[in-house]
């Protein structure tokens, strides 16, 4: 098992893990999807999953986090009671549940992960008001603290989405997923079409909420310097298949692979 | 029977209220489903009627089904029994069913309404059947069928209050006047049909049996007597029901939900009981 | 004082007799009979057939004259007639192959066993009115050969089903559902569609399959086939034993090829679409075979992009009688839900409450 030794002060290795993963397979055709993918995902840890565009890492996402189901393997997934589910065993009701409770998922593009028609303070309140919070001050109380947590103007919170810029629509998915506070979160290419440097302030924030938050995370992305500041460890994909894992900084400083190694080289140093 | 009671002669042309047999044999099957299952909407095999869709239909293809030749008939559309299209259809189940009809409410064993709920209390053993143009209340924010089946099934309602939430934030209060959303019996989220908000404490606990039909989209579902059903709000921002600083113009009434009417160019304004038959109920007992 | 008016059921009354009047116009003028209708507007009689999905050219033309000429209405009392009648037997399937054809057309070949039969069609003529029509004249009847063969008309998708070209359509004898009798719910089969479609308003479909064409949802369509002409109706009743055949119907049928689709494991086919209209009605044929052909997008893995693709949007708003009766009962008294809102908004309008609510 591979354990989590990356971030900056030592943690305690949980003795189980919350995602199991074991031969996932979905192809569309010969070698596009992912095929045989297996490992293990710890409270708190992040993975990063990196690749060309085609190398199969969207469709994994899908699977993992339960809209797509695999042609063959299993997830499974140990809740907050402690009980391990097995991801597509269970009935989609569950499956939905969890993705308003105990999980989350950022979207590449904000529009596909927010209400643009609802303001900010209601995008936030509303898994809190499909869990049943029933208390308008708690909730817009909740809608002020998040948009802080997520540096938002508190002033902007009866705003719609349509009116803030790429990366606060982008920090608004995050408050209104974390707001149910979520163990484990999916994110897809979550700085994907910003500008560097509001790329640079998104990943700040989200390297100090996953720690501050202890949340597991697995993230898709095709850009190295995303995966080194914010992975403890990284799967490299290829044409479906994973080619390479391991702790972040070893993938990076030392690949093994050849693809991985063109992949490392090919980022531009500044 | 009061003199405001007919027995009209069946036209022997038509089955006994227009539908086929066998066709209300399927409504009842689907209507005591949803009395097993209130609030949620049990789709039907709706048939044309001779009025057009969203005029009646579906409230008509329930009346048909129950219908039997010892009821009495009251149809009312906003509140009154002389509404045009209250009296087309009152006049077709006269035609077509031969059955009696009134317009007092203590008198009909059947009430076929559009958009009220009568001001004089309803009892056991009477049923009312609502006209409904949309039965679902998320369409406002999901226009497909297929999720909000799915959202009902698993209780996936927080939508609903993020609408109350962005209207308290918006103008202070929750704007919506009628077809206000309700929870039946703790677990499904219901359209009452575009009754005002004003009538929906009538449907909670009432003593008769509500059953409402959509034709168009060809829905039906029901209040079994004596359910809960609560409008949805806020704890710090509780349902609130419409006042007018009126009463009524014809009878005084200071309790009744009120019709504006505008008299005159300068906008002089009146305001008189919605509910015709209650009013004049009223105004006769004054009298005495 | 105000008081209340009662008269509604006189009121009623006399709308209905005002319409008589209007409906009969002029009385110097002949009465229009429904026979006249029947004969002299059969385009008008297919189109209240398809739509009010029965088959009676004499109900259809009194229809068209109870109503005045309005189409809609005309199909809304067949439809309603429809529900009173009782239901003997489901048909065997009409075999448009054997059609005793009156038109016949295909876009894809220049020609084709059996050649191109242009029929009674508008399509040469020149949109010019004519007055000798406003006069009421004589017209001369075609040329006819008495003693011409009738050369076999093979279907045209049959020919590129034989080279493996285009799926062979096979009956697999599943049971159909029957959208008039049991609700549509989502996702529907295609035997449900289709039923939706052939009766839905030609207008809407026209235009549907007309965005198809300006690329919303563009799937490349050819008019592989549109015929016109009888076929014979049989049913088979369980008493007899054997089918017996009722008599024949007029329908127009079309087929299109469109886009093909294949993959690394199957070979490129052509797909099609398919539209089918009582009496004469090809443009009602021809947008119903583009749409069908859209709403397969699932089917070949098709992303949906465009309005004419999405099953729900097109089959909940393509039925006239619902749509028509839906947006005409606005007409209705709404006085009570006004006034609810003409509240609301007084009450929002008090500038005392704010307008941020803290």
């Amino acid at each position: 098992m591979i354990q989590s030794l990356m971030k900056e002060q030592p943690v305690n290795v949980p003795a189980e893990p919350l995602l199991q993963v074991r031969d996932l397979s979905l192809l569309y055709g010969p070698e596009k999807g992912c095929q045989g993918v297996s490992f293990d995902l710890y409270p708190g840890e992040v993975l990063g999953i990196v690749g060309e565009s085609g190398s199969g890492k969207s469709t994994l996402l899908s699977l993992l986090s339960g809209r797509l189901p695999p042609q063959a393997g299993n997830i499974g997934y140990r809740g907050k009671d402690g009980e391990w589910l097995d991801l597509y065993s269970a009935s989609e009701a569950e499956r939905r549940t969890l993705l308003r409770t105990e999980w989350g998922f950022v979207e590449q593009n904000p529009r596909d992960g927010l209400r643009m028609g609802v303001s900010a303070g209601a995008n936030i309140g509303e898994r809190l008001m499909a869990q049943g919070v029933r208390n308008y001050q708690q909730l817009r109380g909740a809608g002020l603290d998040w948009l802080g947590q997520v540096e938002i103007d508190p002033q902007r919170i009866d705003d719609l989405p349509r009116t803030f810029s790429g990366g606060m629509q982008q920090r608004l998915q995050i408050a209104r997923n974390l707001v149910s506070s979520p163990r484990l979160v999916f994110m897809d290419e979550p700085t994907g079409g910003l500008d560097v440097s509001v790329q640079a302030r998104l990943l700040d924030l989200l390297r100090g909420l996953v720690r501050e938050l202890d949340l597991a995370v697995v993230i898709v992305t095709h850009d190295l310097a995303v995966a080194r500041l914010l992975a403890d460890r990284l799967m490299v994909m290829r044409r479906s298949r994973v080619v390479e894992s391991g702790l972040t900084d070893q993938i990076l400083d030392d690949p093994q692979h050849p693809y991985s190694q063109l992949l490392v080289s090919s980022v531009l140093q500044p | 029977m009061n003199d405001l009671t007919q027995v009209p002669v069946r036209d022997p042309a038509y089955n006994f209220a227009y539908l086929d047999e066998q066709t209300k044999r399927m409504i009842r099957r689907a209507l005591l489903k949803a009395v097993a299952i209130p609030g949620y909407q049990v789709p039907f095999g709706g048939r044309e009627m001779p009025l057009p869709y969203g005029w009646g239909t579906g409230g008509m293809q329930l009346t048909a089904a129950i219908l039997g030749a010892d009821d009495v008939l009251k149809v009312i559309d906003q509140g009154a029994d002389d509404t045009t299209n209250a009296v087309s259809i009152r006049r077709f189940f006269a035609r077509t069913a031969g059955v009696a009809t009134t317009e007092s409410t203590l008198d009909a064993t059947v009430i076929q309404t559009r958009h009220r709920v009568p001001e004089t209390p309803l009892q056991v053993d009477q049923i009312m059947v609502y006209q409904v143009p949309i039965p679902e209340p998320l369409r406002f924010i999901e226009p497909s069928e297929t999720e909000t089946r799915t959202m009902h099934a698993l209780n996936d309602y927080g939508v609903m209050h993020v609408k109350l939430y962005e209207d308290i934030a918006t103008f202070g209060h929750i704007a919506t006047s009628y077809a206000y959303p309700v929870m039946v019996d703790e677990r499904y989220v219901m359209d009452p049909s575009p009754i005002p908000k004003f009538d929906n404490p009538k449907l909670d606990m009432s003593p008769a049996l509500m059953l409402f039909g959509a034709g168009r989209e060809k829905r039906l579902y029901a209040v079994p007597p004596y359910t809960q059903v609560s409008s949805l709000d806020f704890e710090d921002h509780p349902f609130e029901v419409q006042k007018w600083e009126h009463s009524c113009a014809i009878c005084g009434s200071r309790e009744s939900f009120l019709d504006e009417l505008i008299l005159d160019d300068a906008g002089t304004q009146s305001f008189v009981c919605s509910d015709t038959w209650y009013c004049a109920q009223r105004v006769k007992e004054s009298n005495q | 004082m105000y008081v209340a008016v009662k008269g509604g059921e006189q009121a009623i009354d006399n709308a209905h007799r005002l319409l008589a009047k209007k409906r009969r116009g002029d009385t110097a003028i002949p009465e229009l009979s429904v026979e006249q209708i029947r004969q002299q507007l059969p385009l008008a009689v297919a189109r209240v057939m398809s739509e009010g999905s029965l088959y009676d050219t004499e109900l259809a033309a009194l229809a068209i004259k109870q109503a005045a000429g309005d189409l809609v209405e005309a199909i809304f009392l067949l439809r309603a007639y429809r529900t009173t009648l009782p239901r003997f037997s489901p048909s065997v399937p009409i075999d448009t192959a054997q059609m005793s054809l009156s038109r016949r057309l295909s876009a894809t070949f220049k020609d084709v066993p059996g050649g191109q039969l242009l029929g009674p069609t508008f399509d040469y003529t020149h949109r010019l009115l004519d007055f000798a029509l406003l006069a009421e004249g004589e017209y001369p009847g075609p040329h006819t050969t008495p003693d011409a063969s009738l050369e076999a008309c093979p279907r045209v998708l049959g020919l590129l089903a034989k080279e493996g070209l285009i799926k062979n359509e096979s009956d697999d004898s599943a049971s159909v559902a029957d959208i008039t009798r049991d609700p549509l719910e989502y996702p529907a089969s295609r035997a449900e569609r289709l039923q939706a479609l052939a009766r839905g308003d030609e207008g809407f479909l026209l235009a549907l399959g007309y965005s198809t064409q300006r690329g919303y949802g563009r799937n490349h369509p050819f008019a592989g086939e549109i015929r016109i002409g009888d076929v014979e109706v049989w049913i088979d009743p369980e008493e007899l034993g054997f089918p017996v055949c009722l008599g024949s119907i007029e329908v127009t049928e079309c087929e299109m090829v469109n886009q093909f689709v294949g993959s690394a494991t199957e070979l490129a086919q052509f797909t099609r679409g398919y539209g089918l209209a009582f009496g004469h009605a090809e443009r009602k044929a021809m947008g119903m075979a583009l749409v069908d052909r859209s709403l397969r997008a699932n089917e070949f893995n098709e992303e949906i992009v465009s309005p004419a693709q999405q099953e729900e949007f097109v089959l909940s708003h393509c039925d006239n009688v619902e749509a028509a009766g839906f947006v005409s009962h606005l007409k209705l008294p709404h006085y009570v839900d006004f006034q609810s809102e003409l509240e609301l908004i007084r009450k929002l309008r008090q500038p005392a409450e704010g307008t941020r609510h803290e």
